[in-house]
């Protein structure tokens, strides 16, 4: 019997050995699986396939050097299928980056681009070599730009594991790696890194967050289509990175040590004390479209290597656009589909992550001609597929080519949605709109108009999130100030039903500040006492102001930077931000898994929600009607499995405050104030369990524009 | 790359001068191993290397777990800042002591 010490075994193969020798470089016939570079004993396997290409040549460099130092022509018998596959022996793996050419007809209106003159990076990189550090200039004559390489793929996890938290328990924080802590008021070693993201871990636990959703961290270029700030000179880039070159590779430009190569074990250290510390990590992944634009763009991978297969194209060649930036990806054809699940895989099982976020996820709902399919199949493999199976499945349900699916996504049971109509109806009805009263009556039970059948916690509700406004600016600009983008503010949206409280911009007047505050408590109110799961945007706790620009994509400043002296500016919204997040926490109630039914199922004497209007039990469901309250009856928690307090929360978005009769409390239950956002700062939020006695047990008086959240004990 | 083996007292020092990467990170390992297959007590004196691959990281982290599994003790002394914050921002310092010179070194085993 062979044992682990009895290597003899082991090396009996005879496939460690090369068989074949060309310029130097020894090899033999490689696996066709797994896509990608993997190390094997002695040497590197390597796989890629193309449909189309009628021969491939495997291209070694030594690290940065400028040219290749082998290129190995895959022999035709190594071909197995559609894919050439061949080991290399006594590679050195840390200094190598290696590439590909692939011969094949250039004729678009079949839709194939080869061109063997171009070095192509493996779409299967699991790490790239060429913008290692964030906006070094690179160098612009290189043959090859983005270079694939290995990655040390042993990290030690200890005893780490994905938290797998009930998504109705999560509090969702939506940040920029370099966003976080680039400014210098984060006062962190290595700014603006994956690594610095571990020194503010206090500042989240803090603040109650326990789950980071990530923008785009796959390696894109940050000069993608940069140029100078036509006002200022300053140069714009791709600063959010949703424009993927590689999805297998974290972004190196993050890493402090990018420079090194050791970006993966940077981001999966940085991961695993994220878990130790109760958070979980979610990545927004960019699978609708990839960097190389449309046929005017550059060909750096997936154009070179299988056009067809990876791009949706219209009859004469060119490219779809579903994505609004130039081509789109052909996220149902079989062989992208297993790209997209085996990238997936690799990030949930080799760094622990704990949930997707899909940009215009409708994209990934298209027929290889663009039209939406009622069963796709990606959406099912990857709502079925075991390695994924306690990931959190996020859709932005919605593309730039009009597909708009809020509460229609195909969800296969698994997946959550950004909630768009969360945030439309919250923000008309904070600015006191009329006619959203029956709007936000859904919309705080977590939307059973929209997900009736699966649920509260399908709705991931949000207010302000990367694109468009902040939630200071939602309360301080009535239209986007977005110039500073070079494009005559004409990019960016004009729907954010925003409200500049009578000044547009920043104001000295105290007025107009105390009432922006407010109006940001009562949002952060509304957010936190919603069924479904709610999502902060980065800083959204202290003020953040984004100046009015609701589309900051390309300013590497401090128009996006993270300022932590805001922290100081305005204590009154981090407590209350914080306040009410343990809120949340605290009263399990305020997180079904279930929607309400509107009736007393445990004998409590109370249903398990109830709404009412100025007069108790007395919704006015009228148009004109701009407030209005809801009661939970803490018996029901959980499906009435665990007690909780009463909860009562009374929003009146009227101009003038007014007086809620109370509903009667049974059980010597008593009516305490949480929140009063209508109070100054440091009266306006209790701490948990030492909520004043409503004095006056019958009504409350509700100010103008104000929430007020009581518990019933 | 270089490597020179001493003792004080008990304890054997492995000195590495030059850098330790994919080039030199077996070398490294091997003469390293070969000194300590019947000792506990180590000190690896990393003064004179001025950088440390993923490999020469990986290198390091072999030798602890060899002699941590017959309860040995290891401890690095003279890591320069910038090894230092390498090794803090992929999570390799966690698995190592740290001391200033060998003195410390030397007390830190005990």
């Amino acid at each position: 019997m062979a044992t682990i010490q009895d290597k003899s075994i082991n090396d009996i193969r005879i496939d460690y050995y090369p068989t074949h020798e060309h310029q130097g470089m020894k090899f033999r016939r490689g696996h066709a699986l797994p896509f990608g570079a993997a190390t094997v004993p002695n040497g590197v396997n390597f796989s890629i396939s193309s449909s189309a290409a009628t021969a491939c040549t495997l291209v070694l460099f030594d690290r940065g050097a400028d040219k290749p130092y082998a290129e190995i022509p895959f022999p035709e018998e190594f071909r197995v299928g559609d894919v050439y596959c061949m080991i290399v022996f006594d590679l050195d793996v840390e200094r190598l980056e290696y590439g590909y050419r692939m011969d094949g007809p250039f004729a678009p209106e079949l839709g194939h681009r080869f061109n063997k003159d171009i070095i192509l990076s493996d779409p299967y990189a699991r790490s790239l070599g060429g913008r290692d550090t964030w906006l070094a200039e690179p160098n612009w004559d290189d043959v090859y730009p983005y270079r694939s390489r290995l990655a040390f793929e042993d990290f030690d996890w200890e005893n780490d594991h994905p938290l797998e938290l009930p998504i109705e328990d999560l509090v969702i924080y939506e940040m920029h790696v370099r966003a976080f802590t680039r400014d210098p008021s984060a006062k962190v070693k290595n700014p603006g890194t994956f690594s610095a993201i571990k020194s503010k871990i206090k500042y989240l636990k803090d603040l109650g967050v326990n789950c980071i959703e990530l923008m785009p961290i796959y390696e894109y270029d940050e000069w993608e289509n940069s140029k100078p700030n036509p006002v200022t000179g300053e140069m714009l880039v791709n600063f959010w990175g949703y424009s993927t070159v590689n999805f297998f590779s974290p972004k190196a430009g993050y890493a402090a040590t990018g420079k090194f190569g050791m970006q993966v074990d940077e981001l999966k250290t940085v991961i695993k004390e994220l878990h130790k510390n109760g958070i979980e990590v979610i990545l927004d992944v960019v699978f609708n479209h990839t960097a190389e634009g449309d046929h005017r763009g550059h060909t750096i991978s997936f154009r070179g290597i299988d056009n067809k297969t990876y791009y949706m194209l219209t009859p004469e060649g060119y490219y779809f656009n579903f994505s609004g930036t130039g081509n789109t990806l052909n996220c149902n054809n079989p062989v992208v589909r297993n790209m997209v699940l085996d990238c997936l895989r690799y990030w949930a099982a080799d760094y622990h992550i704990d949930g997707f976020r899909f940009d215009l996820a409708a994209i990934l709902g298209r027929a290889q001609d663009g039209s939406p399919l009622s069963n796709p199949p990606l959406l099912e493999s990857l709502a079925y597929d075991p390695v994924l199976a306690k990931c959190k499945l996020i859709a932005e349900a919605w593309d730039a080519g009009g597909l708009y699916q809020v509460g229609s996504f195909p969800a296969y049971g698994r997946w959550a949605e950004w909630n768009g109509k969360y945030r439309d109806s919250v923000r008309k009805f904070l600015k006191g709109d009329e006619g959203q009263v029956g709007e936000m009556a859904q919309r705080i039970q977590g939307s059973p108009d929209l997900y009736f059948y699966r649920g509260p916690t399908a709705s991931i509700n949000f207010i302000s999130c990367h694109d468009g406004f902040t939630l200071h600016d939602i309360f301080s600009y009535n239209e986007k100030h977005n110039e500073a983008n070079g494009e005559d503010n004409n990019d960016g949206g004009n729907d954010n039903h925003s409200w500049n409280c009578g000044v547009e911009g920043e104001t000295d007047d105290i007025e107009i500040n105390f009432l922006r505050h407010k109006l940001i408590k009562n949002a952060l109110s509304i957010l936190l006492v919603s069924q479904g799961v709610p999502m902060l945007l980065m800083g959204d706790e202290m003020g953040r102001t984004k100046k009015g620009n609701n589309n900051t994509y390309c300013h590497d400043n401090e128009l996006n930077w993270l300022d932590w002296t805001l922290l100081k500016k305005n204590p009154d919204l981090y407590t209350f931000a914080e306040r009410i997040i343990k809120f949340r926490k605290a009263h399990p109630v305020l997180r079904s898994s279930t929607h309400f039914t509107h009736s007393d199922y445990v004998g409590s004497g109370y249903p398990d929600i109830s709404f009412h209007g100025t007069k108790a039990w007395q919704m006015d469901w009228s148009a004109y009607n701009r407030s209005f309250a809801f009661m939970l009856c803490g018996d029901h928690a959980k499906r009435g499995i665990i007690k909780d307090d009463m909860i009562y929360v009374a929003m009146n978005m009227y101009w003038e405050g007014l007086s809620f009769e109370l509903p009667q409390l049974s059980h010597d239950r008593k009516w305490h104030v949480f929140s009063n956002t209508d109070m100054p700062a440091g009266e306006d939020v209790s701490q948990l369990g030492r909520e004043p006695l409503v004095q006056n047990q019958d009504h409350i008086i509700v100010g103008a524009r104000s929430v007020v959240i009581l518990v019933g004990k | 790359m270089n490597v020179t083996i001493k003792k004080v007292n008990d304890i054997t020092v492995i000195e590495a001068e030059g850098n330790i990467d994919s080039r030199t990170a077996g070398e490294f390992e091997k003469k390293a191993v070969e000194a300590t297959t019947d000792e506990d007590k180590i000190i690896i004196d990393l003064s004179k290397v001025e950088f440390l691959s993923s490999a020469g990281l990986r290198a390091l982290l072999i030798l602890y777990r060899q002699v941590k599994a017959r309860n040995g003790k290891i401890v690095l002394v003279g890591v320069s800042e910038e090894i230092q914050d390498v090794m803090e921002n992929t999570g390799f310092i966690n698995f190592f002591i740290l001391a200033d010179q060998i003195d410390d070194g030397v007390k830190a085993i005990g």
